[in-house]
């Protein structure tokens, strides 16, 4: 059996090589003396010094963690609420609810932003010719309320997707069960429902943040000209053919993601194994079911 | 817990955000500058058949080609032990935490002609040897700014979208029926034909559209591995919505006959799915 594994061994190693390699390279060249990615010079932190003085970069990472933070708190609260909007609806409505909001998970990114990019484009149209924007004084432009608009409609569909599972799997009773004990309906909701929900829910911010912090096409189309992402940041520095500062930054993106990977898997494993033991102990026979 | 309305404000939002932006996509498509009702945007889009061709050939060779690696990969690694498998999935999804761009941008100086790939084949003595065969003059492996680099970026940044969904289809299947065919006389290559592969095909085909679709509507990985010579449809509407060419009208035109000849393929597509799995059930 195991002499029969060697070939495929051998092609997920090569797999493996192919995803890795180049990220490895990346991560090595970071730490070149030259500006080649191609010919090693000597080790130098040079490129580290260098993107901590970039403060066009430094700036667009700012606005995009802040950006992705509000995005994912508030994606979270509206997601939430609709979850358990959708869950209460009858099965006709709930499932025209949820076409729509797979259209943005289904659809390309090109479309999604371009197509928000029109609706911006003609509401500032709109409002800055309107009789209004002349009385307030105020002309409305694409940047940073756009750009949290058009990242909120792409995160929410993901929240709602981790938080309706954990609805389904309510006992339906429980929240009646409280109620009868004389709880109102906001105490009930925070004290019964969101404890057994709270994992989706944890979980959609998470999402919601990632996608967002992670996202290119969608900011470029929705940013106007005011503000940058990081993404958008990068797009520029990579179109130019030659700028190491971003083999420091991949290496340092890259580190940061695979310390959080490996401390939330570690987390899990740990849990898993305490749940394991738990049942094992609670059941008469000591064996887990 | 039945509250309808603790869904309204998400509805509303919906509506103005994710519907409202679709119908001024129609709008736009099928109007003039002037406002006028006009049916010239798909008209001249003859001219842009080119980039309609290169868009759906290129991603659909990168498609097959994620199948043919992500599968046997998410197949193999599906018969390993419970901590083999969870570390060797957490090693596909980490590269995809990393923004496509960087990831692209190391693939941009491996491929270049002075690069880390050419480099090692010209201290290996490939071109040497080529060139002692064929009595040319051969350099260098001219890999940048080719539409195989655009297919090898696609390829390299959606793979782990197409292994992912497989994997957990595969890793799904009640080792109970794989059982059930051995006993009744199957050998591996027929478990694998007849059980196996045709439960894993819905992983397969939500596979295929993660990968299908962001690759049919980049502008970012033509651009940057090909060199601006392979016009991609996310190029040209890109180009009339940001770029010199400013025209969303015709923009809108060109995203909308490419949103609809996607739907029409997952269509398909899916329903070919779902007849394998009434099969497979009966």
């Amino acid at each position: 059996m195991s002499r029969r594994r060697i070939p495929s061994r051998v092609f997920s190693v090569l797999v493996y090589l192919f995803l890795y390699a180049p990220i490895v390279l990346l991560i090595i060249f970071s730490f070149n003396a030259g500006r080649s990615n191609r010919i090693w010079e000597g080790f130098s932190l040079q490129w580290y010094l260098e993107l901590f003085h970039n403060a066009r970069l430094l700036g667009a990472l700012r606005t995009t963690v802040v950006l992705s933070l509000i995005a994912a708190l508030m994606s979270t609260v509206l997601g939430t609420a609709a979850a358990i909007g959708f869950y209460s609806m009858r099965r006709r409505a709930r499932g025209v609810c949820l076409a729509v909001n797979n259209v943005p998970l289904t659809n390309a990114d090109i479309i999604t932003g371009v197509s928000m990019m029109l609706l911006f484009v003609f509401a500032i149209d709109l409002f800055n010719g309107s009789p209004l924007s002349a009385a307030l004084g105020l002309r409305w432009r694409m940047g940073f309320g756009t750009l949290l608009i058009a990242h909120i409609t792409f995160d929410a569909p993901y929240v709602i997707l981790s938080v309706m599972p954990r609805l389904r799997g309510l006992d339906p009773n429980i929240y009646e069960a409280a109620q009868d004990l004389g709880a109102t309906g906001w105490y009930a909701f925070r004290k019964v429902i969101l404890p057994e929900i709270l994992p989706g829910v944890l979980n959609g911010v998470i999402i919601a943040f990632t996608m967002s912090i992670d996202d290119f096409v969608i900011s470029y189309f929705t940013k106007g000209s005011g503000v940058t992402t990081l993404a958008v940041e990068i797009y520029t520095m990579v179109k130019k053919p030659v700028t190491p500062e971003i083999n420091a930054l991949s290496t340092l993106m890259f580190t940061v993601v695979f310390l959080l990977l490996l401390v939330v898997n570690v987390r899990q494993a740990r849990q898993e194994a305490a749940a394991t033991r738990q049942k094992a102990a609670l059941t008469p026979d000591g064996k887990a079911r | 817990m039945k509250n309808k309305s603790l869904s309204i404000p998400y509805v509303v939002w919906m509506a103005f955000f994710v519907v409202a932006p679709l119908v001024l996509i129609v709008a736009y498509a099928f109007t003039a500058r002037d406002g006028s009702v006009t049916l010239d945007n798909f008209n001249n889009m003859g001219v842009y058949f080119p980039a309609f061709y290169n868009s759906f050939a290129l991603a659909a060779a990168a498609t097959l080609l994620c199948i043919l690696i992500g599968y046997p990969l998410a197949y193999f690694v599906s018969k390993e032990s419970l901590l083999v498998r969870k570390v060797a999935m957490m090693l596909i999804m980490l590269p995809m935490w990393m923004n496509f761009l960087l990831r692209t941008y190391a693939w941009m100086s491996l491929l270049d002609d002075n690069g880390l790939i050419n480099q090692f084949l010209r201290t290996v003595g490939v071109f040497d040897l080529v060139n002692a065969l064929s009595g040319g003059n051969m350099t260098c492996l001219h890999m940048i700014n080719t539409q195989g680099a655009i297919v090898l970026g696609m390829v390299y940044n959606f793979l782990p979208f197409m292994i992912m969904p497989i994997f957990s289809v595969i890793d799904k299947i009640d080792p109970r029926v794989i059982e059930a065919a051995q006993d009744l006389g199957a050998d591996n290559a027929m478990v694998f034909r007849k059980v196996v592969f045709p439960l894993s095909l819905p992983g397969v085909l939500s596979g295929v559209t993660m990968v299908f679709i962001p690759s049919v509507s980049t502008f970012a990985l033509s651009r940057l591995l090909g060199g601006g010579k392979t016009l991609l449809l996310g190029d040209l509407i890109e180009m009339q919505f940001l770029g010199n060419a400013y025209n969303p009208h015709l923009g809108s035109a060109i995203a909308l006959v490419m949103m609809v000849i996607v739907l029409v393929c997952m269509a398909v597509m899916n329903r070919f799915g779902e007849g394998e799995e009434g099969v497979s059930v009966l």
